[in-house]
């Protein structure tokens, strides 16, 4: 056995553990000057096209307590649909970054996302997904990150054609992944790790 | 539409609960996970450009450092070569690395060790793979240190690594390792990965080759991230 062969297989995740805000939001976890702004701390500008929203929630673990070392990242696409500089529908909107990472509040542990509404993005088949956005979270304790999405709870007649909302077979679980309106453009989002009503994690 | 990405190989990545490693215990989901092929929306990411960086932000030693001076310890280079599953350099991946000082001690307000902080060391560091997609950073090499999570655990020496590759789907988080250090076959963390192979994969050989004289040792630490499948012939299932 070499040392750091992988063999063709992806490198073994490991968890990100208790300080991955030095690494991540190095401003945030109090570490000034070594770059001047953390990453995918603004997502929009004044000319972001699109309906500005706010999006909030917590990292629950198994006990109900709120997690406050976790980071939360989010990826979503433009107004337009169009996910970022890579996507070969190409350009997306020059005022809109499409990544978000919070590190949370440092006592609450409440995330807090400003973006805005995500176009819908095509299937596999050419139909189109339910609006929604990308989420992945890391925290001491997870050894592999999760991936999972948020969706719009006012998008009910495109949830019940929505290629990825259709495979669950657990139909009482889909409200885990449906954000709660908190009126105009505020949304909730918390996401269970546990119990009785644990969000969907997705194996992509 | 290009093939989707390979399938994450959930006999070689580490489980969920891994109650050695005592927090998992709480923070794991029991239900399992939804499969689905990845669509758009985890085929594409944020890009990142070598213009993002500032001069320092790839030399620990000196990034955090007051005009003059450096960070205490070992230096090291670390470098590598970020490639996908199917062996082809992945150019403009961000890697983010943070990583205890010499004395084994973070510089953070929920930190602590009774290791001094290092007044020259912040402990975190970045840079963008190469159009072949090697990379390379200094730093000093971190310490051991000691844990609460069982009544005598020790983590090995480690370098924390964040990566993106082009995809969503290739995020990674993982943790190098150091050639040699007899804590490794001992972390509970570390342990969390079952097969042993896989545990090897994230241990760093010493790279005489690239060792600087009289200055600084290096380590190689290569690393992988997903790849697409290679078929041209896309099984499309019905109704999908």
């Amino acid at each position: 056995m070499d040392l750091n062969d992988t063999n063709g297989q992806e490198s073994p995740s490991q968890t990100a553990g208790p300080y991955v805000h030095i690494g991540c939001t190095p401003n945030a976890s109090g570490i000034k000057g070594v770059w001047a702004q953390d990453l995918g701390s603004a997502m929009v500008d004044k000319d972001t096209s699109g309906d500005r929203i706010t999006i909030r929630g917590s990292v629950i673990d198994g006990t109900g307590a709120a997690l406050t070392d976790t980071l939360v990242e989010i990826w979503q696409a433009d107004a337009g649909g169009i996910c970022g500089a890579n996507d070969p529908r190409g350009p997306g909107d020059p005022h809109f970054s499409g990544f978000g990472r919070s590190a949370g509040d440092m006592e609450t542990g409440e995330f807090r996302f400003d973006t805005i509404r995500p176009g819908p993005v095509p299937s596999r088949d050419g139909g189109l997904q339910a609006p929604h956005i990308t989420f992945w979270i890391v925290a001491r304790g997870i050894n592999t990150g999760l991936h999972t999405r948020l969706y719009f709870p006012e998008d009910t007649a495109a949830h019940a054609n929505d290629p990825i909302l259709s495979r669950i077979e657990h139909r009482s679980r889909i409200p885990t992944l449906i954000a709660k309106s908190e009126g105009a453009g505020v949304y909730r989002f918390d996401i269970r790790l546990q119990g009785e009503d644990e969000t969907i994690f997705f194996d992509i | 539409m290009k093939p989707g990405f390979i399938a994450r190989n959930r006999d070689w990545q580490p489980p969920a609960l891994t109650p050695r490693y005592k927090t998992s215990i709480t923070r794991s989901p029991q239900r399992a996970l939804l499969s689905f092929p990845t669509t758009l929306s985890e085929e594409t990411g944020p890009v990142f450009g070598h213009d993002m960086l500032g001069p320092l932000d790839n030399d620990l030693i000196h990034n955090f450092a007051a005009d003059g001076a450096s960070a205490i310890g070992p230096r090291i280079i670390v470098h590598g070569h970020v490639r996908d599953q199917n062996g082809r350099g992945v150019p403009n991946a961000l890697i983010e690395v943070w990583q205890a000082n010499a004395g084994g001690r973070y510089r953070h307000r929920k930190e602590g060790y009774i290791a001094p902080l290092d007044p020259n060391f912040g402990g975190c560091g970045r840079t963008v793979t190469d159009e072949n997609g090697r990379y390379e950073f200094r730093t000093i090499q971190p310490g051991a240190y000691p844990w609460p999570n069982g009544p005598n655990d020790w983590r090995p020496a480690h370098i924390h690594f964040s990566l993106f590759g082009g995809a969503f789907a290739q995020r990674l988080i993982t943790q190098m390792y150091f050639q040699g250090d007899p804590l490794i076959p001992l972390c509970p963390i570390l342990g969390s990965v079952g097969d042993p192979a896989a545990v090897n994969a994230l241990v760093a050989p010493l790279d005489m080759a690239m060792t600087v004289p009289m200055d600084a040792r290096a380590y190689r630490f290569d690393i992988t991230l997903r790849g697409r499948r290679q078929t041209a012939f896309e099984n499309r299932q019905e109704g999908l």
